[in-house]
């Protein structure tokens, strides 16, 4: 309406009227700044020799050194395999875990029944890590409930925590275990969402439940579905839950179960290797970046469904 | 209706209500296991094989070493500190938040919202947040427990969908009489969204209340130690050896087991009391999250 107003004064002007909004954004935008935006700005340190005390700024800069020497290092293939694979394994066994309860809730004849097994199976999802990490070294130790069951059965115990080869099980297993029911929530919202004379439809035309099922409720929740398989991609680098693999995982288990993530943490936090570590850290994040972009542009071209 | 089910669909039936017993016996078994085994006699838990169905046999003494452990009571203390103060900003500093950005016709709402969604996608990530919070002179005190996670952008995003669904005629007759935004805030908005402020206050203190990391990463002072970071000790680096001083070398190896399991209890027992409670509201949340998206 007002275009030809100059840009301050209308600026100004707004600033005056919802004085009291901007009071209320600032504070917000303060925490943005300090806490999002400045580590943004810190990241430059990816491609500088960063001496702590000349500073973030002060510090000379590198180029793409501590990039070469990740690609170099005895560790980058290791660690992208194991990030890789972890982040698959959990797509293709986590994912679609809530899915299926969620479906299989839905078909419950009785509510009680059927809100009995909802606040029972959210229960985990509001258990600490420390707490569910806890007690899995302890059911998994040698000794714990899982070996005197696999020893009544007559197996031979194990310390499965100390197994390169059960740590992705183990994680993903326990994963879906925390949390299965609570990620059913959000597709139960999306059937509860869909329109009853769909399915009323059905009936007269003869579809039984499991027709329902196939052509009414999957393809309804579909825009559920795909919209959260999307934010998936923007994982596939982050490796799972960093808290939880550094509770678990140990010098012996390395070869599978060290990620991205934690060997930047042992690398700049307990190393001091800073500038190494933030160039990995970069890096990941770009590429998770730039997997979610993909993901949306693929998933906008050939189907409708998209996240912006 | 129920008599004209098919002999497939009662089959199904009974599998999937099978199927879902099994699911709620897998679910809820580790934690009775650990409620067993923490009231068990420790020498006779250490003879049992195979699952518990009950104490084998029955001793408080694990309960009595955890409740005198000073580094217990300190760590409960600073959890307590970290999510009632923590809490408080974040439902504050949540609600300024929502409601600012849910107002329309400001000129710089939507260009806040941006910067602000998009560090959902895109982060400093940790090594640089690490030293900015050296910077900042963060490092080991209170404050890094509280200041660096005042703001979930997830929640914020629930809650000012929340927001946007509250009626423009509920504030256009306070704004008639003159009230200021901060009283359309908190006599209008806050108050006909008391669920969603329940859930956000849930979402809020159990983060604060099993967050480990941050206490981890930027803690080294015992004495603000929270109660998660004690617990790691305990249950992973397994080290419960300051508790026994009173126990005799001979019964430490026993003790140890059950002390553990005692601890889980302790530390979970708040939050599982909480629970039945809480949780019809926190459905809500979610499925508020769920519209936005």
């Amino acid at each position: 309406m007002k275009t030809k107003m100059p840009v301050m004064r209308k600026l100004s002007k707004d600033l005056v009227r919802n004085k009291y909004v901007y009071m209320m954004l600032l504070p917000v935008v303060a925490y943005y700044f300090i806490f999002s935006y400045l580590p943004m700005y810190g990241l430059q340190i990816a491609f500088k020799d960063f001496v702590p005390t000349k500073g973030i700024w002060h510090s000379d800069w590198a180029g793409f050194k501590h990039f070469v020497a990740f690609y170099d290092s005895y560790y980058f293939w290791r660690i992208l395999r194991n990030t890789l694979l972890l982040s698959f394994y959990e797509l293709v066994f986590g994912f679609p875990a809530p899915i299926v309860l969620a479906l299989l809730l839905n078909e419950l004849r009785r509510k009680m029944f059927k809100n009995v097994v909802q606040s029972i199976t959210y229960l985990p999802h509001f258990i600490s890590v420390v707490v569910v990490a806890g007690m899995m070294v302890d059911f998994l130790a040698s000794d714990g409930i899982i070996n005197q069951i696999v020893a009544w059965f007559g197996g031979t115990p194990l310390s499965y925590l100390l197994q390169p080869e059960w740590f992705r099980t183990i994680y993903v297993s326990s994963g879906i275990w925390q949390g299965v029911g609570w990620g059913s929530i959000i597709y139960l919202a999306a059937i509860a969402g869909i329109d009853p004379s769909l399915y009323e439809a059905a009936r007269v035309d003869g579809a039984g439940r499991f027709r329902q099922l196939l052509n009414i409720t999957l393809p309804g929740i579909m825009p559920t579905i795909m919209i959260l398989l999307l934010l998936r991609f923007g994982h596939l680098m982050s490796g799972g839950s960093f808290e939880k693999i550094l509770l678990l995982y140990k010098p012996t288990t390395y070869e599978t179960a060290d990620v991205i993530s934690t060997f930047v943490y042992r690398r700049g936090l307990l190393q001091f290797d800073y500038g190494f570590s933030a160039a990995i850290g970069l890096m990941n994040n770009i590429v998770n970046f730039a997997l979610l972009l993909t993901a949306n542009a693929l998933s906008r071209r050939f189907s409708e469904h998209k996240l912006w | 209706m129920l008599n004209s089910r098919s002999f497939g669909e009662r089959l199904f039936d009974s599998l999937n209500a099978l199927l879902m017993i099994a699911l709620m016996a897998v679910t809820l078994y580790p934690f009775l296991y650990v409620l067993f085994a923490s009231f068990s006699s420790p020498a006779e838990l250490m003879q049992h094989r195979g699952l518990l169905l009950a104490p084998e046999g029955f001793s408080l003494q694990a309960y009595k070493l955890v409740l005198a452990d000073p580094m217990i009571a300190s760590g409960y203390f600073n959890t307590l500190f970290y999510v009632i103060i923590g809490t408080a900003l974040n439902i504050l500093l949540t609600s300024f938040a929502a409601y600012g950005l849910s107002r329309r016709g400001t000129l710089l709402g939507n260009k806040v919202m941006f910067a602000i969604v998009f560090t959902m996608f895109f982060s400093g990530g940790l090594i640089p947040h690490y030293l900015i919070i050296k910077n900042l002179h963060l490092f080991d005190t209170r404050w890094v427990m509280i200041l660096p996670t005042a703001i979930s952008t997830w929640n914020l995003l629930v809650m000012r969908t929340s927001f946007q669904q509250v009626p423009v005629a509920l504030e256009e007759s306070a704004r008639i009489d003159g009230a200021n935004d901060f009283t359309i805030l908190f006599r209008i908005f806050l108050p006909v969204s008391l669920p969603i402020l329940a859930v956000m206050t849930l979402f809020y203190g159990v983060q604060h209340w099993n967050s480990y990391l941050d206490a981890m990463i930027y803690l080294r002072d015992r004495e603000l130690y929270p109660l998660q970071l004690i617990l790691q000790e305990i249950l992973i680096a397994n080290s419960t050896d300051q508790m026994m001083t009173t126990v005799s070398d001979f019964d430490k190896g026993l003790v140890q087991e059950t002390i553990k399991y005692a601890t889980i209890i302790v530390a979970t027992v708040p939050i599982l009391l909480l629970y039945p409670f809480l949780q019809r509201y926190f459905v809500k949340g979610v499925m508020l999250g769920a519209i936005k998206e």
